[in-house]
């Protein structure tokens, strides 16, 4: 029952947890789930839907270019030890370096507009995708590079059936993690410089004391990220069908 | 069919295949046999081309091995199956590598599963089939592909009893239907006397003793008092050279 309707029941809960906060508070500084829900169905199509868009496209056009980036750094160091050898280190230094900092700079480099935004979060999130690609191709047993070789698979065919295929979940998770990075890095890329994105339309509202439609900028953004994780679940669900087989094979319950 | 001369294998500086040389001639078998870290898989990885012979030569059918040779089979220890291919995709791998047309792999693929009873399956992945059913597909894998020489890497060992025996049976008929020759590495005596027309005991790296078995092949062996004379001079064998 709850695994058809998660969604819905994970809805129940913050609605439920949220009028409790509400009520508790006392003060329109948290206002009731069910004005910002009217106020949302009010607003969505007039004001909301293309701050949402504008935020959706940076989103989209950053993890692209991070899949693309890390996945294709990540096979490349994951496969070659020697290459391994010289660029983890690399990675290893810059990947705790506080990147959003860097905001100034690009916005200097790149402009004020979207290129500036697109770039903070595809550095932010790339780090995730290239260490995860990379750890899930050492991670491939080496049977399956002989089972491979063994049918005269060649190099091309080999990543086309062996490598890409087997790292596929873990690269969807580590999409799922980069989904929730990115949302955060977009609101605080879009509270500089921005006159549009959901970020922006959220600190505009606070800063006019516009609790209800600030509140449904954050239920917007939510609702992007909610959007995101289905498609991702989508995405599972079509090209790593073999997975979910596995996990019928039934696991035992833990008391 | 198949000469071995003076082979050598090192990993790093230990050395693990000690100036091994045979031969096993067209249509003939061979168990190799011996305890875990003795050698055999890495004998066997030379054989199929999947290791660099460094040291001596492996000739199959008069032509010296370079790397791999399109007509050995292979069947590896946990099979080799992609789990992310259901079993028609797994079987068609080594024909795709090989650019056969659609229409023809699909042929192959249909008449080989047909031949190992797993047509039912062929929508199946991997984790959904048994143990008997998963070995039978990585044998239609390498079936598929028409080759002279099967090379398996003690490919029944997480498999019961029963379905062992099965597999072994299976074995032999294909041997006996294609006159193949093959080449397995177990440690199970009972399988190696079963399945080998010629039988090597492996320790550290070298074989210490050939065994013949003039009854391979012969039906219902498991059952006749050979069988069991076999199994006893090769147990025999290995305790001489502490094995048991």
């Amino acid at each position: 029952m709850i695994k058809k309707f998660n969604t819905l029941w994970g809805v129940m809960i913050i609605f439920f947890s949220w009028l409790i906060s509400h009520q508790l508070i006392g003060s329109n500084i948290i206002p009731a789930p069910h004005v910002v829900a009217l106020n949302f169905i009010n607003i969505f199509y007039p004001i909301i839907l293309p701050h949402l868009f504008m935020s959706l496209l940076r989103i989209l056009v950053a993890i692209i270019i991070s899949l693309f980036l890390g996945v294709g750094l990540g096979l490349l160091i994951g496969m070659n030890n020697k290459l391994d050898l010289i660029i983890s280190p690399v990675v290893y230094l810059l990947y705790p370096v506080p990147k959003i900092a860097f905001l100034p700079v690009f916005m200097l480099l790149f402009g004020l507009g979207n290129s500036s935004k697109i770039i903070l979060i595809t550095v932010i999130v790339v780090f995730q995708i290239i260490v995860t690609t990379r750890d899930s191709v050492k991670a491939i047993s080496q049977e399956y590079f002989y089972s491979a070789s063994s049918l005269g698979l060649s190099g091309i065919q080999i990543y086309q059936h062996l490598v890409f295929p087997a790292i596929l979940p873990n690269i969807l998770t580590a999409l799922r993690i980069t989904v929730g990075t990115s949302i955060a890095v977009l609101f605080y890329t879009e509270n500089f410089a921005a006159k549009f994105g959901i970020g922006y339309f959220i600190m505009n509202s606070w800063s006019m004391v516009n609790y209800v439609e600030m509140f449904s900028g954050i239920v917007a953004l939510s609702l992007l990220g909610l959007a995101l994780f289905k498609l991702i679940d989508l995405l599972e669900d079509y090209f790593c069908y073999w997975v979910k087989a596995g996990n019928r094979e039934g696991r035992p319950e833990l008391r | 069919m198949l000469e071995v001369d003076s082979v050598n294998f090192s990993y790093q500086k230990e050395k693990v295949v000690k100036n091994i040389s045979f031969r096993i001639d067209s249509g003939e078998s061979c168990s190799i046999i011996g305890p875990s870290g003795c050698g055999k898989t890495t004998l066997l990885y030379l054989l199929a081309g999947l290791m660099p012979v460094k040291e001596g030569t492996i000739k199959i059918n008069d032509n010296k091995l370079v790397g791999i040779r399109p007509k050995s089979g292979v069947i590896l220890q946990n099979y080799g199956l992609f789990p992310w291919k259901n079993v028609y995709h797994n079987i068609e791998l080594g024909l795709l590598a090989r650019h056969t047309d659609r229409k023809m792999i699909e042929q192959k693929v249909k008449a080989v599963s047909s031949r190992l009873n797993i047509e039912d399956h062929l929508e199946k992945f991997p984790i959904e089939l048994s143990g008997g059913q998963r070995q039978r597909v990585a044998i239609a894998r390498t079936l598929v592909l028409s080759p002279d020489l099967l090379l398996m890497d003690e490919p029944f060992s997480a498999l019961d009893t029963l379905t062992r025996e099965e597999m072994q049976n299976l074995i032999l008929r294909i041997h006996n239907r294609d006159n193949l020759s093959f080449v397995i590495v177990t440690h199970n005596i009972e399988e190696a006397v079963f399945l080998g027309q010629k039988i090597a005991i492996m320790k550290n790296g070298k074989f210490t003793h050939w065994l013949d078995n003039p009854y391979f092949g012969e039906p219902d062996l498991r059952n006749r008092e050979e069988f069991f004379k076999i199994s006893r001079q090769l147990r025999r064998l290995m305790a001489e050279d502490d094995l048991l």
